[in-house]
């Protein structure tokens, strides 16, 4: 079951929450919408759901127009991020109620509810109440029961934001199997990159009610098509200069920028686990002495001050770091091997 | 401008709450209004200013204003000793607070008139060292602290509880006095909630009838409140005289809930 | 409720003052008009008590009391639950100005309550001559009472209704709605399950003060003894006829109702607390 959205727009009260969005997601494919809080994802799942009436634009599920159908009619599975159990029924009636409301008989029903919440991992405990449950729980039941009256598409509202890391982890890396095993069309909100490049085929960066990148995730990390995905995106450093002859000058380095007009000024976005520091004097490599190394787990932090003053952070792991002898004080090298540059907006 | 949501039920609901609203309070009200517009200015003028009417007011305000201040101060400290406090028998007392506010007010009102008459637990004493309570504004107040104080404790009772203990003790760190902490830190803060619940008892005893009717002796000029005056002309057929005043209490009544939406907004920002 | 006491406090002395202080004002306050209430009631023993409440004219009270609130309860129950919907779930402009009307007989005196009827359906009233040429008694007779009794009791589901339903929020009927259930379904099946404490706790409340409503009451009923007295009306011809005894035995009965009242609200409370957890 496909999803297109054509020139979704969306206001509230003045607030341009969604502004001429649109996208495609095809069958059987898992996107993700990733954006930081207030940029319009969740609106924009919520239009596709039913649960907010969009201003203007087209939605069709699989061929079919529904944006005027009324949200029960849409056939959708919706999670939200506060799971919204029904408290006071068990879990067995939790996730047998998109059936019943269809019609279905009581043994039809809940025999359907335990196939799924044994799909999900749950079955034995269908006869406790949702306060019983952990999170992680909580929020299996509710894709069960989101599953249960066999939808067209699975849409999910920033799923394991209540949650905490570890579980968050576990549960991301559980949805992705489950998506392969049943490959049901399904649209994920979150502001978790990590979260976004693990679970999806596609992901749609949103920012301020746009879409600014649709890409796969390894597109979107290496080539982020605006500055604003670049920075949200991973770490990065940034340096301003001015266009000067297809380059921006930095330092002993030069970043292409024949994209952009002589005489403007330009941005340079570069990741740390882009910057390669060296030991040793080699070609082209800028002198700095390490001013902190932070050990981050597998991987080292370094500040680098440069001879201009600027402080450049790298990303080292931390066998290289301990191999090379990093510390503070220590001069190095330092190379970059990948650099986005952009038009410097005000 | 409604933002239109997807919940079902909205025309349905409204449409009934309206109707229903209409009947019972609109209608009626509006005939409290159009009744007492029958009368000239003049005749107006004389039905709520005249000296029997006057002296109700001086004694239904200043009775009610007295009580509610009393509230406002040991109502204040019932609600703070109820949340700061652990003490035997502290979840008992939490639940009789709302006993004013369940009881008759007509139970209320024998039962403190039995208690504070000449001969009565409290009354004799009192008499004893020369205090009269029964059939004087004194009674009258006693029975308007009785059913003012649930709404002071239960309008301070949830602010006092949703304070943030750390602020209190960030005073003490900064070095402020038990005494400082309080008056300078708690006090601003819970001093909306405390207005807005002195107003709302305020608003209560002035409009309170039986509680109140069977203390007070109700003798015209000294011991009469004005509700009992409004059923005094009602009796005598005087309905647009009754209508006068009543729309003059109604008046009053508005104000005082203006001004509890105005603390209310206070205590918001 | 748990006492959220900061780690500093009052001194110890200062602590204890404060709360003997405390005490001795409720005791003087709440304590003692209700022991007073059953110790007058029972000074001539259980037999008399009970023939005061037994006695024809008290128990056409009682009937009277149990009727006006067996129609006012319903009426103001389907009310509240319609007003707390429409408020609770949806924003518009004038919620404000609704809300305030909802409370109106709160703040308005019973007396002004009553009174209100009295020109609508007096003989110089706004529909007094309606009601002489279809020549139904609604003063002085029970319509008029069980009138008054619904027009000062109405806000009293809805108050409790109101802020439950608005701290519970819309997502457990979204979900509803997402999974096809239609609106009957979705309030029959999720919204009140999720609200019965609050329409106990109101339905409780709202019976209580039906029961109990004195001064709009006195205005409507013409205190005709043995036709249209509620128990407060006749407490009060008892008590103006010094039949102290009589008077306390019958204040009794609503007496216990209030603090049943008081018991259901502190369980309500109890119960919603745990299941908000």
């Amino acid at each position: 079951m496909s999803i297109r959205v054509e020139h979704l727009e969306k206001r509230f009260n003045g607030f341009h929450a969604v502004n001429d969005v649109s996208f495609r997601v095809a069958d059987g494919e898992f996107v993700t919408l990733l954006g930081p809080s207030g940029s319009g994802k969740s609106t924009i799942l919520r239009c596709i759901a039913g649960l907010e009436e969009a201003n203007s634009g087209l939605i069709e599920i699989n061929g079919q127009n529904v944006t005027y159908v009324p949200v029960q009619e849409r056939k959708i599975g919706f999670v939200f991020q506060h799971y919204a159990l029904f408290r006071h029924m068990s879990i067995l009636d939790n996730v047998a109620f998109g059936p019943r409301v269809r019609g279905a008989g009581k043994k039809e029903r809940h025999d359907k509810a335990r196939e799924l919440l044994n799909l999900v991992g749950l079955s034995g405990m269908e006869h406790r109440k949702p306060s019983q449950l952990s999170g992680g729980q909580r929020q299996r039941v509710a894709l069960a029961r989101a599953l249960a009256p066999e939808p067209q598409l699975l849409l999910l509202d920033e799923p394991f934001g209540a949650l905490d890391a570890r579980l968050r982890k576990e549960l991301r890396a559980w949805l992705r199997e489950l998506h392969n095993r049943i490959k049901l069309t399904s649209l994920l909100v979150t502001h978790d990159q990590d979260e976004a490049f693990e679970l999806s085929d596609r992901v749609l960066v949103v920012n301020e009610g746009k879409i600014e990148q649709e890409a796969h995730p390894q597109e979107i990390f290496d080539k982020p098509a605006t500055a604003f995905v670049a920075s949200f995106v991973g770490e990065t450093n940034h340096v301003e200069g001015m266009v000067d002859e297809g380059t921006v000058a930095w330092g002993p380095f030069r970043f292409k920028a024949i994209h952009l007009k002589q005489g403007t000024r330009a941005r340079v976005l570069f990741r740390p686990n882009d910057v390669y520091v060296a030991s040793k004097r080699e070609d082209g490599g800028w002198p700095g002495t390490i001013q902190s190394v932070q050990f981050l787990g597998a991987s080292v932090s370094l500040a680098i001050r440069l001879e201009d003053g600027s402080i450049l952070n790298a990303m080292v792991p931390k066998g290289v770091a301990d191999q090379s002898g990093f510390e503070q004080g220590k001069t190095v090298y330092t190379h970059i091997t990948q650099a986005h540059v952009f038009p410097a907006t005000v | 401008m409604r933002n239109k949501s997807v919940i079902p039920g909205f025309g349905l609901t409204m449409g009934f709450t309206l109707l229903y609203l209409s009947v019972i309070v609109l209608i009626p009200l509006a005939a409290l209004v159009f009744k007492s517009s029958g009368l000239t200015w003049q005749a107006f003028t004389e039905a709520v200013a005249s000296q029997r009417v006057a002296a109700s007011y001086r004694l239904t305000f200043g009775t009610s204003l007295v009580a509610a201040l009393i509230n406002g101060v040991f109502g204040f400290l019932v609600a703070w000793v109820l949340v700061r406090y652990k003490f035997p028998g502290r979840g008992f007392i939490d639940m009789l607070v709302d006993l004013p506010f369940a009881l008759p007010t007509a139970v209320a009102g024998i039962a403190l008139t039995t208690i504070y008459s000449q001969n009565g637990f409290l009354g004799k004493p009192l008499e004893a060292i020369g205090i009269k309570v029964a059939f004087t504004p004194v009674g009258i107040t006693v029975a308007l602290i009785f059913i003012g104080l649930p709404f002071v404790v239960r309008t301070v009772q949830p602010v006092l509880q949703a304070l943030d203990p750390d602020v209190e003790e960030a005073a003490v760190c900064l070095g402020a006095t038990r005494w400082q902490t309080f008056t300078k830190v708690l006090l601003p803060a819970l001093l909306p909630a405390l207005l807005t619940g002195v107003t709302s008892a305020f608003a209560r005893a002035v409009g309170e009838y039986g509680s109140v009717v069977f203390i007070a002796g109700n003798m015209p000029m000294k011991t009469e409140i004005t509700p009992l005056l409004i059923i005094t002309k009602l009796e005598q057929y005087d309905y647009a005289g009754a209508a006068a005043i009543a729309v003059v209490m109604l008046i009053v009544s508005f104000f005082l809930l203006f001004l509890i939406s105005l603390f209310q907004k206070m205590e918001r920002s | 409720m748990i006492a959220s006491t900061p780690k500093v406090t009052e001194s110890l002395f200062v602590r204890i003052l404060l709360i003997l202080v405390a005490l001795i004002f409720l005791s003087l306050v709440l304590i003692v008009p209700l022991v007073t209430i059953f110790s007058t009631g029972l000074a001539k023993g259980i037999q008399v008590y009970w023939a005061a409440i037994t006695e024809s004219d008290a128990r056409s009270a009682i009937y009277l009391t149990l009727t006006a609130a067996a129609i006012s309860v319903p009426c103001n129950l389907v009310f509240g639950i319609a007003a707390s919907w429409a408020i609770a779930k949806f924003d518009f402009t004038g919620k404000k100005l609704l809300m305030t009307l909802i409370d109106l007989p709160l703040t308005v005196s019973p007396v002004i309550s009553g009174l209100i009827f009295v020109l609508l359906f007096g003989a110089q009233g706004l529909f007094g001559g309606v009601v002489s040429w279809l020549d139904i008694k609604i003063l002085f007779a029970v319509p008029g009472i069980v009138l008054a009794t619904i027009f000062v009791t109405f806000p009293y589901v809805a108050r409790s209704l109101i802020p439950l339903m608005q701290v519970q929020g819309n997502d457990q009927e979204e979900a509803g709605l997402t999974l096809g259930a239609g609106g009957w379904r979705t309030f029959w099946h999720i919204t009140l399950p999720n609200i019965k404490w609050g329409v106990l706790y109101g339905v409780i409340l709202l019976n209580a003060r039906a029961m109990g409503e004195f001064g709009a009451v006195s205005v409507v009923s013409g205190h005709i003894r043995g036709m249209t007295n509620t128990i407060p009306l006749h407490v009060e011809i008892l008590y103006n006829e010094y039949q102290f005894v009589a008077a306390f035995a019958m204040a009794s009965i609503l007496t216990l109702l209030a603090v049943v009242t008081l018991i259901a609200k502190t369980y309500v409370k109890w119960r919603t607390g745990e299941e908000q957890a």
